[in-house]
């Protein structure tokens, strides 16, 4: 499997810690991981550098999740697939994410082998 | 709370909200913090609140959700979520950042396990406060759920306090 990169947004640094932990813990391969503080973050950073995966929280200063999906959707071509990990397990959340185009959505608390289970697929198909 | 064309039915606490509470945070120590903890009746010793994790909760459930422990407990409990990245003496910011999540999560997870809450209950942004000389005040009425549980044998106090 070609290894991948990874953009992980979340305003925790720990969180992004974690997240990155849990990805390598579900035997992804990952070649770099790239971060971003919140959603304004998150697209200067995919002006600049390509990934392969996107994983974002919601509930974050400056721009939340939804309105980065929401962005980044509009503004690229590029079918880069974009899981929500975040505490906000509404219903009417996660149809909002879906929605705006992420593609699923991992509720806080997670296991790695949750995020196998939702992120491997889409990278699966990428590669 | 109303507003013209907006009526909010709060939900007040019930009594197997401790038991919820206790699961809530049982599942996010294990998930995140790879350790779990055992509940505590009641500490020997006041608990510490030299650190203190706060989540706000709005809409039908008013109120805060707090995680209370020592600076010690603190420094363990983010040294367990970042084996590799936390100096043994603990970086406070970093430090304050785990707690912040972890009250957080737990807030999340209680709110998921409690059907009504699921939809219409958001959280805020977490607030960490070091220090534990101070008191809180409400000033509303209010009704306090709070639970303990044993991390590596030191006392950690979550309270969920709900507007009435």
């Amino acid at each position: 499997m070609k290894k991948i990169n990874v953009l992980i947004v979340d305003d925790s640094s720990v969180m992004r810690k974690i997240v990155e932990r849990s990805l390598r813990q579900a035997n992804l391969e990952i070649a770099e991981v790239l971060e971003a503080g919140n959603g304004a973050e998150a697209l200067a950073v995919l002006k600049a550098r390509p990934v392969d995966l996107i994983l974002s929280d919601i509930n974050m200063p400056v721009m939340d999740g939804i309105e980065f999906v929401r962005q980044f959707s509009g503004q690229s071509t590029q079918k880069i697939p974009i899981v929500m990990v975040t505490t906000e397990g509404s219903e009417s959340r996660v149809v909002e994410a879906l929605g705006c185009g992420a593609r699923a959505y991992i509720r806080k608390p997670f296991t790695p082998d949750q995020i196998r289970e939702r992120v491997a697929p889409l990278v699966e198909v990428m590669t | 709370m109303s507003r013209a064309g907006l009526e909010i039915k709060k939900v007040q606490p019930a009594t197997a909200w401790a038991s919820v509470l206790q699961i809530a945070v049982t599942e996010v120590f294990e998930m995140m913090v790879g350790t779990r903890v055992l509940p505590l009746e009641q500490s020997e010793v006041p608990v510490s609140s030299e650190v203190t994790a706060m989540v706000g909760l709005a809409g039908k459930l008013c109120g805060a959700l707090s995680l209370r422990c020592s600076a010690h407990t603190a420094v363990q409990i983010a040294g367990r979520m970042m084996p590799d990245a936390l100096p043994d003496n603990g970086n406070p910011s970093q430090v304050f950042d785990a707690m912040g999540e972890i009250c957080n999560m737990v807030a999340g997870n209680f709110k998921a396990k409690i059907a009504c809450l699921a939809e219409g209950c958001l959280l805020s942004v977490p607030t960490v406060i070091s220090g534990g000389d101070y008191r809180t005040h409400t000033l509303v009425d209010s009704e306090t759920v709070e639970i303990q549980v044993r991390f590596e044998g030191s006392p950690i106090s979550v309270a969920l306090d709900v507007q009435s």
